[in-house]
């Protein structure tokens, strides 16, 4: 099945005000981020943004909270972004923090029909106020709910124009599990391949996930942390 | 004398066993990689996941694609493997990875761990340390003995909000190798020419003195 759509702005056709959205990428590595940038565009308002980060200042999510597009962060860890802190801080943006573990099986559950899970993470912190308690092997263990989104927005590496997506390094982290977990799942690749060219021994995520792919015009990857050695 | 970050992470590096696969966190647990004992091999995981992390990469080949926990650019060893974030997690809760060293604020004579928000003032996120510290066995943390103010960081209880609870196991700092048992904290070694007295004095939670304590050998 062809899920090839043309640009972005065909991509993100039906992206309305108050939407929830799953965005994948750690840090800055492995983000959509020619969508981000269309969402700039666009204007939307209102967004729920579950994503494992919040961006840089003046890259990633940073642009959508910058313009004051975003109402809620469901995220794990938000350091890097001091406009963020500062509207989480002063109560304009909702934010809910939640165990990179969890999040990330929270999005896979979301996509697998799982409805909800035990884990031990978070018990006896914040994190398990409210939440139902039950002991496992003499452990004992918080339940967690599965997330979905009306939108999941990926990246790869490498997709077909069946959608199925090959991402390279840790550019992969989220991006799979989101990828399961949106009514609508966009994926942004840089390099848009015939159906037959990508082994299907080593595709990551297969096209029944994803609805809309379409190859990214410009890929800046910026680094956060360059962090070198020098050469002997 | 006390130890320095360097120092701290040279002592960790001796926990370090043949065989295991190990987490480390950002900060000082990341130097502990620059120190492995010789004749061991271990297998550094980072959570947003590779196994088989390998140093820093030479200035002109760093890759945008390839990070470690804290964002930084790293290289991936012969044999290293990526995944997602869902099965790196599998790893850790699944009790996968042998060891975890990570930073903190806080740690309680009980085992409890704050490292992760200070309310009003810095709400940077768990990250994934929530998920490692409660799934782990094997939990040191490393980090300096009092805070920047001069007050203790090994506490009768934990003040800010917890990451985890009764789940450290050791804490290795600039004056000490401290381990929890029985919700209290046992002092093992000194930091080389660190007394006895300045280490109690450092700590405020219960701390249980034996006749003899070592120096560290480092």
């Amino acid at each position: 099945m062809n899920k090839v759509v043309n640009n972005v702005e065909q991509a993100l056709q039906g992206l309305e005000d108050n939407m929830t959205l799953m965005l994948g990428g750690f840090g800055l590595c492995g983000i959509p981020e020619n969508s981000i940038a269309q969402m700039v565009t666009m204007g939307v308002k209102g967004l729920t943004c579950i994503s494992n980060n919040a961006g840089v200042d003046d890259f990633g999510l940073g642009l959508l909270l910058q313009n004051r597009q975003i109402k809620k962060m469901i995220s794990s860890y938000v350091g890097e972004n001091d406009e963020f802190e500062r509207q989480m801080l002063s109560g304009e943006l909702e934010v809910d923090l939640i165990p990179q573990g969890s999040l990330a099986e929270r999005c896979r559950a979301g996509g697998a029909g799982i409805p909800a899970f035990y884990t031990p993470a978070g018990f006896g912190t914040e994190v398990a106020e409210g939440k139902e308690v039950r002991v496992y092997n003499g452990k004992p263990h918080i339940l967690e709910e599965a997330l979905t989104a009306d939108f999941a927005i990926v990246k790869a590496w490498k997709g077909d124009t069946e959608g199925n997506l090959i991402y390279k390094g840790t550019a992969r982290n989220f991006n799979p599990m989101m990828a399961m977990a949106g009514k609508i799942t966009i994926a942004e690749v840089e390099e848009l391949v015939p159906a037959g060219e990508l082994d299907p021994n080593f595709i990551h995520t297969p096209g029944i996930f994803v609805q809309r792919i379409f190859q990214g015009d410009k890929f800046e990857k910026r680094i956060e942390q360059r962090t070198v050695q020098p050469k002997q | 004398m006390a130890l320095d970050k360097n120092g701290i992470a040279r002592r960790i590096a001796q926990e370090l066993r043949d065989g295991w696969y190990v987490n480390l966190g950002i900060g000082i647990p990341t130097l502990v990689a620059n120190y492995i004992p010789e004749g061991i091999e271990v297998e550094f995981q980072s959570e947003n996941g590779i196994l088989g992390m390998g140093p820093f990469p030479f200035d002109g080949e760093e890759d945008a694609d390839l990070i470690n926990a804290g964002k930084q650019t790293i290289t991936a060893r012969q044999g290293a493997v990526f995944f997602d974030s869902s099965t790196s997690f599998a790893m850790i809760r699944g009790q996968h990875v042998q060891l975890t060293v990570l930073g903190a604020m806080e740690v309680a004579q009980n085992g409890d761990i704050a490292n992760w928000k200070i309310p009003g003032k810095m709400v940077k996120g768990m990250g994934g340390a929530m998920d490692l510290v409660a799934s782990a066995d094997n939990i040191i943390v490393a980090m300096m003995h009092t805070n920047r103010a001069g007050e203790s960081k090994l506490l009768k209880s934990c003040s800010l909000p917890l990451t985890g609870v009764q789940c450290v196991s050791k804490i290795v700092t600039n004056l000490a190798v401290v381990e929890i048992r029985d919700n209290k904290f046992h002092l093992l070694e000194r930091a080389p020419g660190v007394s006895v007295e300045e280490i109690k004095a450092a700590t405020e939670g219960e701390l249980v003195v034996p006749d003899h304590v070592p120096e560290m050998k480092l």
